[in-house]
C-alpha cells in the first residue's frame, strides 16, 4: 500500500516540469498527453513523454501518462508508444460504458504481447467525465481486471451536463458518490477532480476535505503548489488517531483476555468501530504521521 | 531509406529544453548553439550521428539550441523534428 493523495498534472510537452517532477512532493505525477498539450505538438508530447519513461529514472515517483481519447487519431499511437514503457498507469480518458476499456484492453494486450510483457502488466485508471460515463461507472470499473482506478473528470462533465462548476461544487456531489461507491464495490481506486483557481487554496483545502469524508483515494493537482495543501486535507486528524490507538490497544487487550466487549473513554465499542480504527492508524502511518503527529 | 521531404522542426527556446531543426543539405552537418556546447557537443554529436542512422537519413543539416535539455530531450526533439520533416503530407 503508497500513499495516494495527489496526482500531479504534468504537460507533456514541458520536459523541464517533467525533469523536475520529483521535487514537488506530489504521491504521484501524471503527464497529460491530452488536454494540456496542443493538437499541433501532440507527437512531441509522446516523444518527450516516451524519452523520459524510457531514459529517467523517476526514482519510486509512480508516473501516470494520460494518452489522448479512442475518438481522436492520437489514440492508438500513445498507446503503442507508452504501453512497452510500462507506466504506472495509464489513464483513458472519456470512458462512456464498458466497450471503452475493452477496446483500450485488447489493444494494450497486442501490445504487450508484442512486447513481450505479461498480458495486464499496464493498468488503467479509467476516467469518467460525461454524465454516462458517470452512470456506467460500476460496469467501467469491472470492465476489465486492468482497471485499478476511476478518476472523476470534472470539466468534460460540466461541458457535458451544460453546467456551471460553483466554488461549493455541490454539482458534483452525485457524481463523486456514484463514482467512489462504484470503485469501492469494484475494490479499486477513486480519484477526484482537479480545482482549477490554483490562487485559491482555501477552496482547494475545503474540496479536498470534502473528497476525503467521502472516501476518495486521492486528488488530482494542476500545480505544484496545491500538493501540500491536498496532503494536508488527506492528514487524519492527531485526536482521532490517538483515539483509535486507544481503541485498538483496548480491542487487542480484551481479544487477549477472551472478552467480547469493549469499552473505552466510557463508551462501548464494537466490530465495525474497531475496523474504522485500524483502517485510520493504517492511513496515519501511511501519511507519515506517527502517534498522531504529522512526521 | 527515409527522404526529408521538408523543414522539420520540434522543441522550444524554454529552459531544459531545446529547439531542433532539420533541412535537407547535401552533406550531414551539425550545428550546436548554447552555453552547453562545449561541455556536451560530442555527446550531441555522436547522438546527432546515432539517431540519423536510426531514422536511416542523409543529407540533413541539423541545427540545435539547446537551452539546457538533458539528453534524452534532445534526443526526443530530434526525432519529432526528423519525423515532421519525412512524413508523407
Amino acid at each position: 500500500m503508497r500513499a495516494m493523495r495527489s496526482m500531479l498534472y504534468i504537460p507533456g510537452n514541458a520536459p523541464g516540469m517533467i525533469q523536475n517532477a520529483a521535487i514537488f512532493g506530489a504521491d504521484m505525477v501524471m503527464i497529460d498527453l491530452e488536454d494540456a498539450v496542443a493538437l499541433v505538438e501532440k507527437d512531441a508530447a509522446r516523444d518527450i513523454a516516451s524519452g523520459f519513461l524510457r531514459h529517467y529514472d523517476f526514482g519510486d515517483l509512480p508516473v501516470i501518462v494520460r494518452i489522448n481519447g479512442a475518438d481522436t487519431p492520437f489514440f492508438d499511437a500513445d498507446l503503442q508508444a507508452i504501453v512497452p514503457l510500462r507506466p504506472f498507469a495509464v489513464r483513458l480518458p472519456k470512458c462512456q460504458d464498458p466497450s471503452d476499456v475493452l477496446m483500450a484492453d485488447a489493444r494494450m494486450t497486442e501490445i504487450e504481447k508484442r512486447a513481450g510483457l505479461p498480458v495486464g502488466t499496464v493498468p488503467v485508471h479509467a476516467m469518467l467525465e460525461s454524465a454516462r460515463g458517470i452512470e456506467n461507472a460500476y460496469a467501467v470499473a469491472t470492465a476489465s481486471p486492468r482497471v485499478r482506478a476511476l478518476t472523476l473528470g470534472g470539466q468534460d462533465l460540466t461541458a457535458d451536463m451544460g453546467i456551471q462548476k460553483t466554488r461549493d461544487g455541490w454539482e458534483f456531489f452525485y457524481a463523486r458518490s456514484r463514482v467512489v461507491m462504484a470503485a469501492k464495490a469494484a475494490g479499486i481506486d477513486a480519484f477526484d477532480t482537479v480545482w482549477t483557481d490554483f490562487n485559491d487554496p482555501e477552496g482547494l483545502f475545503r474540496e479536498s476535505r470534502q473528497v476525503v469524508e467521502m472516501g476518495f483515494t486521492g486528488k488530482a493537482a494542476i500545480h505544484p503548489s496545491q500538493v501540500a495543501i491536498i496532503h494536508r486535507a488527506f492528514r487524519p486528524d492527531a485526536k482521532e488517531v490517538r483515539k483509535a490507538e486507544r481503541i485498538v490497544a483496548a480491542a487487542s487487550e480484551a481479544e487477549r483476555q477472551g472478552r467480547g466487549v469493549v469499552a473505552v473513554d466510557g463508551k462501548m465499542v464494537d466490530g465495525p468501530i474497531i475496523v474504522r480504527a485500524r483502517h485510520l492508524i493504517s492511513l496515519a502511518s501511511l501519511y507519515g504521521m506517527e502517534g498522531g503527529e504529522a512526521r | 531509406m527515409g527522404l526529408i521531404r521538408r523543414m522539420g522542426q520540434a522543441g522550444t527556446l524554454e529552459s531544459a529544453d531545446c529547439l531542433v531543426t532539420v533541412v535537407r543539405a547535401e552533406n550531414d552537418s551539425l550545428d550546436y548553439r548554447g552555453g552547453n556546447r562545449k561541455l556536451f557537443g560530442e555527446r550531441t554529436r555522436k547522438l546527432v550521428q546515432e539517431t540519423l542512422a536510426r531514422f536511416q537519413v542523409s543529407g540533413v543539416q541539423v541545427t540545435i539550441q539547446d537551452q539546457g535539455a538533458l539528453e534524452l530531450v534532445i534526443r526526443a526533439r530530434l526525432e519529432t523534428a526528423l519525423a515532421r520533416a519525412i512524413k508523407e503530407a
